[in-house]
């Protein structure tokens, strides 16, 4: 299983050098790996049908308590076959589509990479592995979206969705952080048995609006939906697999995975009802008044999210079983009509319903697999699609609140997608022959296979239902619901109310068809004031976020040396000074401890030389004076029995003299440089980061809150570390790691001075 | 700078501090010392060295480049570290393979000693790197 999981990493990364080799037959060869993928996972629908789940463990990082396992559930194992299914499909499709282009290796890449992601996903029984795959699903995404890099507007609609979906992403983590403090674990099976205790928890609902924060942003759901239209910048193949199909229904997963968690409460059903109702409504409105074939389907596709997630909201088993049906339904078809919405671009070169007609006679095969396919997207009988459309309405009408009102928005929904299925279908396939910028011909078999596959599965299983109930829709129900479920499909309900409403969504979609002259213009002008709002706001918030940014960094970065350091000085004080007013309470300064005449008198020769660092015209008596200051420190250490510390600051003194003996050569002369109102403020500055330092070392050398470790040292540094030099001891063994962080940032600082001084830009060079 | 004074004690310095930084280097487990400060102190010499030829005569006495030199110290460091997974322990743990030698007993030399070495080389390389560049300006 985990080999499973991670062969797609590995195959990503040898991806491109494949490429090199293989060339047009790299698609083919590369589906390889979800075809065997598909068949691997196939071969669990036996067990997990019997009510199984299983699990692989692998322990990763023990200490946390953190495994690399993954559980097999039905809902799991739908998805897992829907995403190498698909996937397969994909690749040989992206193979005909971009045929030739340069950088086909590295889209393999992105593409492989992305599916491993996804299976991750879904397959994680740990919500912080879940997280991990989560974001490499993102940050795939953004890479497949913005592969024409070339593109201006690839380039904003990746770093859109990216934004959009990691800050939830985010959101989502802190979430899972809650939901782990509050149920003790972060095992997905384990959080399950305590359901319970964590619905009636405080932290219950922010646990929830978090995480719902993340499933939102994922799956599209308003006021987040903006980025996925957006994200039809990517390539056809990408919005097929990602956008459609697969990715955006990560959040679906998320709500189906968490519902016997968090589900059943209240906030629950009104939050993700509520949110899919507006989602489905809103983006049914906007995919009417769309003329472009992939942003139809864009909008289609938000509005079955929306649709999915209201059902995953309701929450009842009857919305859960047609939740799971017209998810599977609603990926095969509209990962069919995507495909076939790029077959037409790619033959014709436009995917704007205006401009194309009269395909039928130049490409009767794609007309077909669009007819089955249109068919899915209108749930005609005998088709997948319709089982679930009915089921859904059976579902709802079946509830006892809020009946009415959500059957007519299915039934809006269900009336739109009849008449989008006649736009698809209709306007580019009949009418007369539009000329195109391309010569419209039949496409090759890679362009075609895909969606003539995925229709006709929606098609067969449509047919024959009761194999796919019992083997995948069942099993996937009772993962969601938690219980065994037996769910049992059929075409054929007989004339029920459902059948009835389905009838009326038909006859209003062909009226809404045909009358597409009369309301368009309408709607366009009514849709202008208020549907572009999101993205407004989301602009409004990422310029209003980049103006802060830099008008923060050009207060801050000054590039004047004398401004860091008092920024820095003044924010430790207020920030410290702060919380020791805070909690002053707790602490006491008992007086002052006994010195020496020796300690006195080295004091005193300290703070005469601090003196007169501030006090002297000169440069080269300011730095001597500064040497001072620090050789009494080491001599301090020194009394106190601290050689190493001592040896340590002597050197450093020695170095920086040589360092400023070489700066001061650069420098002009010494001179009055401030005003007097500046240095006041600097004095008041430093005196009180020198205040604060001494009281700081008066509480330190007081307050005793735990023992001491120094002891542990004291009795271990020989014992454990071979070593009677503690302080050595401790750099490099017991705490060997910061020892090694500060040699890192030593060499990057190094680097960077290198870099500073010796890289500059010519024209800089001559400046003094 | 010409002074024939600095330049003569820049010369005899040079294999007298690096001989010293050696020792405290080696015997900063036990005694005062360790890698820090050894590293330090074998800087000064060619800081000084620096000072009396000139930078381009320095870099030539060092023999080696000195991200090379901050390179394999970082390298050190970490190979060091990853030895412990061979032994199946966490990263970093100190390694003592000399602890129970027939005859001599405990040789004192550890993964900890070795990984000194690393942290001496980083900040040898960092402060001559700092100090030639502000040098060549």
């Amino acid at each position: 299983m985990h080999l499973a999981v991670l062969s797609g990493f590995i195959v990503s990364l040898a991806a491109p050098s494949l490429h090199r080799f293989t060339r047009n037959l790299t698609g083919w060869i590369l589906s390889l790996l979800p075809v065997s993928l598909f068949i691997y996972f196939a071969t669990f629908i036996p067990v997990v049908a019997g009510g199984e789940s299983l699990t692989f463990s692998y322990p990763w990082i023990p200490s946390l308590g953190i495994s690399l396992s993954f559980t097999l559930d039905g809902l799991s194992l739908l998805f897992a076959l829907l995403i190498c299914g698909i996937g397969a499909l994909v690749t040989i499709y992206a193979s005909g589509y971009l045929a030739g282009h340069p950088l086909l290796g590295r889209f393999y890449a992105f593409l492989v990479l992305f599916m491993a992601s996804m299976l991750g996903t879904v397959l994680a029984s740990n919500v912080l592995l879940l997280f991990v795959f989560w974001e490499l699903t993102s940050i795939s995404s953004y890479l497949l979206i913005g592969f024409e890099h070339e593109r201006e507007e690839a380039r904003r609609a990746a770093l859109q969705a990216l934004l959009v979906t990691s800050a939830g992403g985010l959101a989502m983590l802190a979430g899972f952080v809650l939901l782990g403090q509050s149920g003790g674990t972060m095992d997905l099976s384990v959080l399950g048995a305590h359901a319970d205790v964590l619905r009636a928890h405080q932290l219950y609902l922010p646990a929830l609006l978090l995480i719902l924060a993340g499933a939102f942003t994922k799956s599209a759901q308003f006021p987040f939906h903006f980025w996925l239209p957006g994200a039809m910048e990517a390539p056809t193949p990408v919005s097929a697999y990602l956008h459609s199909a697969t990715m955006v229904k990560a959040g679906i997963y998320l709500l189906a995975r968490l519902s016997p968690i968090l589900g059943g409460t209240d906030a629950w059903f009104y939050l993700i009802a509520g949110a899919g109702l507006v989602t489905l409504l809103f983006s049914a409105f906007l995919a009417l008044i769309s003329t472009n074939l992939k942003r139809i389907l864009a909008y289609t596709t938000i509005s079955s999210l929306g649709v999915m997630t209201m059902l995953i909201g309701i929450g009842t088993p009857g919305a859960i079983q047609a939740m799971v049906v017209f998810l599977l339904a609603h990926a095969l078809y509209k990962g069919a009509l995507f495909m076939i919405a790029g077959a037409i671009y790619h033959e014709t070169g436009t995917q704007e319903v205006d401009e194309l007609g009269g395909l039928r006679a130049k490409m009767p095969l794609l007309t077909a697999i669009t007819l089955l396919a249109g068919l899915s997207l209108a749930s005609f009988g005998p088709l997948l699609s319709f089982i679930g459309k009915e089921q859904l309405l059976e579902a709802l009408l079946e509830m006892a609140d809020y009946r009415i009102p959500l059957t007519a928005a299915v039934v809006v929904f269900s009336t739109v997608s009849v008449a989008m299925a006649m736009i698809l279908f209709v306007r580019p396939f009949f009418g007369a022959l539009k000329p195109t910028p391309k010569q419209p011909h039949e496409p090759a078999l890679s362009l075609w296979l895909g969606p003539a596959v995925l229709a006709l599965s929606g098609l067969v299983l449509g047919i024959f239902p009761s194999g796919v109930a019992h083997g995948l829709v069942s099993p996937a129900v009772s993962g969601i619901l938690g219980t065994p479920q037996a769910v049992s499909l059929k075409l054929w309900h007989g004339f029920t109310p459902a059948l009835g409403l389905s009838l009326l969504s038909v006859l209003l979609g062909v009226v809404l068809f045909l009358t597409q002259r009369v309301w368009f213009g309408r709607m366009v002008r009514t849709a202008d004031r208020f549907a572009w709002l999101p993205e407004k706001g989301y602009s409004a918030g990422l310029n209003g976020l980049l103006n802060f940014a830099s008008r923060l960094t050009s207060r801050l970065q000054t590039g004047r040396l004398h401004d860091y350091l008092q920024i820095v000085a003044a924010a430790a004080v207020v920030l410290v000074t702060f919380t020791l007013i805070i909690k002053g309470e707790r602490i006491q300064i008992a007086g002052l401890p006994e010195f020496t005449f020796f300690e006195a008198a080295l004091t005193v020769v300290i703070l005469a030389a601090a003196f007169v660092v501030t006090a002297t015209d000169s440069r080269l008596f300011a730095v001597a004076a500064l040497g001072v200051v620090g050789a009494g420190v080491s001599l301090i250490f020194i009394i106190f029995g601290a050689p190493d510390l001592a040896m340590t600051q002597f050197l450093i003194e020695t170095v920086t003299v040589i360092l400023l003996v070489l700066i001061l050569y650069h420098l002009p002369n010494f001179a009055r440089l401030t005003r007097r109102g500046a240095r006041i403020r600097d004095s008041i500055v430093a005196i009180s980061a020198g205040v604060l330092m001494t009281v700081l070392v008066l509480i330190a050398h007081t307050v005793n809150f735990y023992p001491p470790i120094s002891d542990y040292y004291l009795d271990n540094s020989v014992v454990l570390g071979h070593g009677r030099n503690i302080v050595n001891v401790i750099l490099v063994d017991f705490r060997g790691l910061d020892t090694m962080g500060e040699i890192t940032v030593l060499s990057l600082a190094a680097l960077g001075v290198f870099a500073l001084l010796k890289l500059r830009k010519p024209d800089e060079e001559r400046r003094p | 700078m010409r002074s024939p004074i600095l330049r003569t004690a820049a010369r005899y310095l040079l294999p007298l501090m690096l001989l010293f930084s050696v020792f405290l280097l080696l015997r900063g487990h036990n005694e005062p010392g360790g890698g820090f400060i050894a590293g330090l102190v074998a800087a000064a010499p060619f800081a000084l060295y620096a000072l009396a030829y000139g930078v381009p005569a320095a870099r030539s006495a060092l023999h080696v480049e000195l991200h090379t030199l901050i390179g394999s110290g970082l390298l050190i460091a970490v190979l060091t570290g990853m030895a412990s997974w061979l032994s199946g322990k966490p990263f970093l743990s100190g390694l003592w393979p000399g602890e129970d030698l027939p005859f001599i007993g405990d040789l004192g030399l550890g993964s900890p000693v070795i990984f000194d070495i690393g942290v001496f080389l980083v900040v040898m390389g960092v402060s001559l790197m700092v100090i030639f560049s502000l040098a060549e300006e």
